[in-house]
């Protein structure tokens, strides 16, 4: 049985074994990465029977709440928190983060810091899971930043290439930015309703009491709530790479590959669309105002609708194998919080479960690639794999069928459709929905892309014609998630919405998969147009040398060109912020040297003026009787002089004994 | 054993191992480790005093341990800063070597 | 209430005296760790939760910083860890003289009439800590400040490359 009360044990397991990795030796290999799995097995374990208590009451939050430390004026509480999301994502996180080291076994052998990998790896996992089931803003922020803490250490774990630190530190200071919003939403969410609990039995921020106060409406008709809700929703764009702030993610393909699988299916990015999930009943709260401007769900919906369009774009133009999945990841997180803004935020965890699945076989399959290839990431040097390498082809082809949301079997599928219809259903504006359909159609061109190229044609370079397939231990998690992959998509279908009727905790009326199937045969149709023009355009007539113009840069060179540089954000940000930047520390500069630096010389110059006077005076008048005593004085330190032999360790050691022999005599004079 | 003996006899073993520690190891770091556990223990003693002592109302003990961490936090910074000052004149840490200030 | 202690005393001691007594300074550090954040625990068991924080975010947080820093920019290969000669001897002494100490403390310990039965336990709030600074203790308030600020100018002075004098006037 898992009560609420002991949730705390399924973050803690991996944290002991992170903090065994990190005093084991580095010989530790077994202990270290031994401790890892066994940790986060025994936490889906634990995960599992935590499920199985939120299925029997869907709709309650079960909580534990206790005093963290007391203010004087109030009490700081944190808790747990155990309901469907919680239990969902915990089962989920643990499930694919347990595969994934797996696959680290194999793929991170030769590297001599194996067990210091293992170790972050669990502090990623432990971060995350603590994250889940927090059931307060406060304690889920400080495990959002032992998150982002983690993905620093794990995204520059090869620290000693100069690509993997300037990644990990873009990564880390980008999604700062993000952070700052979301801590200014806490301490405003904390100052207009007293509490950072989620739920506490009617008095928690996130239940109709408080959110009755903050949604009332304030100044310029906007409500306390939509604000606050804008803020935190800074946090998500910044740890789930949505745009603006969706450059960090590309480059945290510096990291090794379990990392990239780790940071972009299970932990990292999700941590922002959970975080709007679990706050959702915030973000909605202004929607029943009537003549509102904004509501913060409508900002949220386009951003997400931009980013899922912006990152399909760009995944068309990538060469690099993990890039095209990066950008993919970018445009899949813009789905999801498209899904949380035109208000179906369950199929937002729908699609971000069934995306974590096929996101993490996609990035373990590339891993295994580049594994056989000797480190090979540059798609067009790539190619024919397919007959050499048949387990991963087999696995990737499933991963990539699910993400292009290839009908019916697939899990991408069904959770897509269920964003479509969402979107669909948005009595806003239509314009998400005309941007999630365009994203549905490059999103299946460049998967078929990349498996053309990478699978299919001849193998363009020397270690791609040796790549031979990868040992059981790194296939075998390639099969279990691809199982995942597929079996996934059929628990929310709409004929059978168990998933639905689970996370909101009311009981949802299947639906004929014919109704509103015009939207689906649409989305079908656009699925296949991706894959029939990816496939005649790079499947057809493979790529035969890699030094060969890619034949959409032939056509329109300067768009592909302009998305191959992903849009030029970063020379964007480069010539604004960056620039803005030094002008300040410039400026700063020059205010310390002229302006402060010439008043502390100015002090400096009148104390120099009383020093001479005091020379003066002194050389003058006193000297003369102070040199006799100071030449006894001198005599005497000569003498203490000897007894000084310099050694720090001597000098403690009498004092010791000293101190003991004082002891003792006046125990002895007090006869006790 | 009442837990004032219980807290006390932790800090006096605490404050021993320290004083091993920094007795035995010839590491100028691991010697300064050893006095940071040695006013550990001097802190673990405030805080028991403080606990189970007559006037707890007072907030002396705690008092003192927050001035107490301050002046180890001090002291640390300015050891530490020592340590490099003296590998860079002797290229190694080792403390029995460091004796230029004898008499 | 008393088993609590025990297990915390038990984890302040053990990862003290195995960090004593390791060779590898980077694990020395990180059971020093482990040491001050049992030291945390031990404030929080008592009560005192403003002095587990101080704790966690000055020892755990700063201090463990400085010495990691410390042993990076001292760490000079194998030469260091090569045991010299009067190691033994050291260590033989060091054993003696603090078990000598530890006797004595132990010994006053347990003949010291003590309040045998545990006090409710008192609160203080943070509030109440800060109008004691912030009163009574002023002073002592300040004077600390300015310890603290001489001693990282001073840090910053020993520890600065001084450009001036070269490299190689060791003895």
């Amino acid at each position: 049985m898992m009560s609420p009360q002991y949730l705390w044990l399924i973050p803690a397991l991996p944290a002991a074994a992170a903090a065994i990795g990190a005093v084991a030796p580095r010989r530790g290999r077994a202990l270290a990465a031994g401790s890892a799995i066994a940790a986060l097995a025994a936490a889906f374990i634990l995960s599992c029977a935590a499920l199985r208590v939120a299925l029997a009451t869907p709709a309650e939050h079960l909580v534990h709440n206790f005093a963290w430390f007391d203010l004087g004026d109030g009490v700081v509480a944190v808790g747990w928190l155990l309901d469907p999301l919680a239990a969902l994502m915990c089962v989920m996180v643990t499930a694919v983060g347990a595969l994934i080291f797996i696959f680290s076994l194999g793929y991170m052998r030769e590297d001599e810091n194996f067990t210091r990998f293992f170790c972050f790896m669990s502090l990623f996992a432990a971060a995350m899971l603590g994250l889940l089931i927090a059931n307060s803003l406060l304690l889920l922020f400080v495990c959002w930043e032992l998150v982002g803490l983690a993905s620093y250490l794990l995204i520059g774990f090869w620290f000693h290439r100069p690509e993997a630190a300037a990644a990990a530190k873009k990564a880390f200071i980008t999604t700062r930015i993000g952070d700052l919003g979301l801590l200014l939403g806490m301490v405003w969410l904390y100052h207009a309703g007293g509490t950072l609990l989620f739920y506490d039995h009617g008095n928690g921020c996130l239940e109709t009491a408080a959110l009755a106060r903050l949604a009332a409406p304030a100044a310029g008709g906007l409500a306390v709530s939509t604000a606050i809700g804008l803020l935190i929703f800074c946090g998500a764009i910044g740890k789930s790479g949505q745009f603006p702030l969706h450059v960090w993610l590309p480059d945290a393909m510096e990291g090794p590959s379990p990392v990239s699988a780790l940071i972009h299916a299970a932990t990292m990015v999700a941590a922002g669309v959970f975080l709007i999930a679990r706050v959702y009943p915030l973000m909605s709260a202004d929607q029943a105002l009537a003549g509102v401007p904004l509501h913060a769900l409508t900002v949220v919906a386009f951003i997400g609708a931009i980013t899922a369009l912006m990152g399909a774009c760009i995944a068309v133009a990538q060469n690099d194998i993990k890039r095209v999945l990066a950008f993919s990841t970018v445009s899949q997180l813009g789905y999801m919080m498209l899904a949380l803004g035109v208000g179906s935020w369950v199929a937002a965890i729908f699609h971000l479960l069934t995306h974590a699945f096929f996101k993490a076989l996609l990035f373990l399959g590339a891993g295994s690639v580049i594994h056989a290839a000797h480190h090979e990431q540059d798609i067009r040097r790539l190619g024919g794999l397919a007959p050499r390498m048949r387990i991963t082809f087999a696995t990737f082809a499933v991963g990539m069928m699910a993400l292009a949301g290839m009908p019916f079997l697939f899990s991408g599928f069904w959770s897509k459709e269920a964003i479509l219809h969402a979107a669909g259903a948005w009595p806003v504006s239509l314009l998400p929905l005309g941007f999630g359909l365009a994203g549905v159609v490059l999103t299946a061109f460049y998967m078929t892309r990349l498996v053309a190229e990478v699978f299919f044609g001849p193998a363009r370079s020397e270690p791609a014609g040796h790549a031979r397939e990868n040992s059981a231990l790194m296939t075998a998690p390639l099969l279990m998630l691809a199982v995942g992959a597929v079996g996934l998509g059929f628990i929310g279908t709409p004929a059978w919405p168990w998933l639905q009727s689970k996370l909101t905790g009311e009981a949802i009326p299947a639906r004929s998969l014919f109704e509103g199937g015009g939207l689906m045969a649409l989305s079908i149709g656009l699925v296949f147009i991706g894959l029939g023009a990816g496939w005649a355009i790079y499947g057809r007539r493979a790529r035969t040398e890699a030094a060969a113009l890619d034949p959409l840069a032939a056509r329109a060179p300067v768009i592909f060109n302009f998305l191959g540089a992903r849009m030029k954000f970063d020379e964007l940000y480069a010539g604004t912020v960056g620039r803005l930047a030094r002008w300040a520390g410039t400026l700063a500069v020059g205010l310390d040297r002229w302006v402060w630096g010439g008043m502390v010389l100015l002090l400096a110059k009148f104390g120099e003026l009383v020093g001479v006077a005091d020379r003066e005076a002194d050389e003058a008048g006193l000297n003369a009787g102070f040199n006799a005593v100071s030449e006894k004085l001198r005599d005497a330190g000569r003498a203490y002089a000897r007894a000084q032999t310099g050694r720090a360790h001597g000098y403690l050691r009498a004092l010791a004994v000293a101190f003991v022999v004082l002891a003792l005599l006046i125990i002895a004079e007090g006869g006790r | 054993m009442s837990p004032l003996q219980i807290c006390l006899l932790l800090s006096s073993g605490l404050f021993c191992v320290g004083l091993a520690g920094a007795l035995s190891r010839s590491n100028s770091i691991l010697v300064l480790l050893g006095v940071e556990l040695m006013l550990n223990a001097a802190n673990l003693n405030f805080i028991a005093f403080w606990r189970f002592g007559p006037a707890p109302e007072a907030a002396t003990g705690i008092v003192f341990v927050i001035f107490s961490i301050a002046v180890a936090a001090a002291e640390a910074a300015v050891g530490l800063a020592l340590v490099i000052a003296i590998y860079r004149h002797q290229k190694n840490i080792r403390l029995q070597e460091a004796t230029r200030l004898k008499g | 209430m008393n088993f609590l202690l025990v297990i915390i005393a038990l984890l302040i001691l053990a990862s003290a005296a195995v960090a004593m007594s390791l060779r590898n300074l980077i694990h020395s550090a990180l059971l020093l760790v482990g040491n001050w954040i049992g030291v945390a625990a031990f404030y929080l068991w008592a009560g005192a939760e403003f002095v587990a924080f101080a704790q966690v975010l000055i020892y755990v947080g700063a201090v463990s910083m400085v010495v990691l820093f410390a042993m990076l920019l001292t760490r000079r290969g194998r030469a260091d860890a090569a045991i010299s000669p009067d190691a033994a001897r050291r260590a033989v002494s060091a054993l003696a003289v603090s078990g000598a100490v530890a006797a004595v403390l132990v010994f006053a310990v347990k003949h010291t009439p003590l309040p045998a039965i545990p006090a409710p336990a008192p609160s203080v709030t943070v509030r109440q800590l800060g109008e004691q600074l912030m009163g009574p203790q002023a002073a002592a308030l300040v004077l600390v400040g300015v310890i603290l600020t001489v001693a990282l100018l001073g840090a910053v002075i020993l520890a600065a490359t001084d450009r001036n004098s070269s490299e190689d006037d060791v003895p």
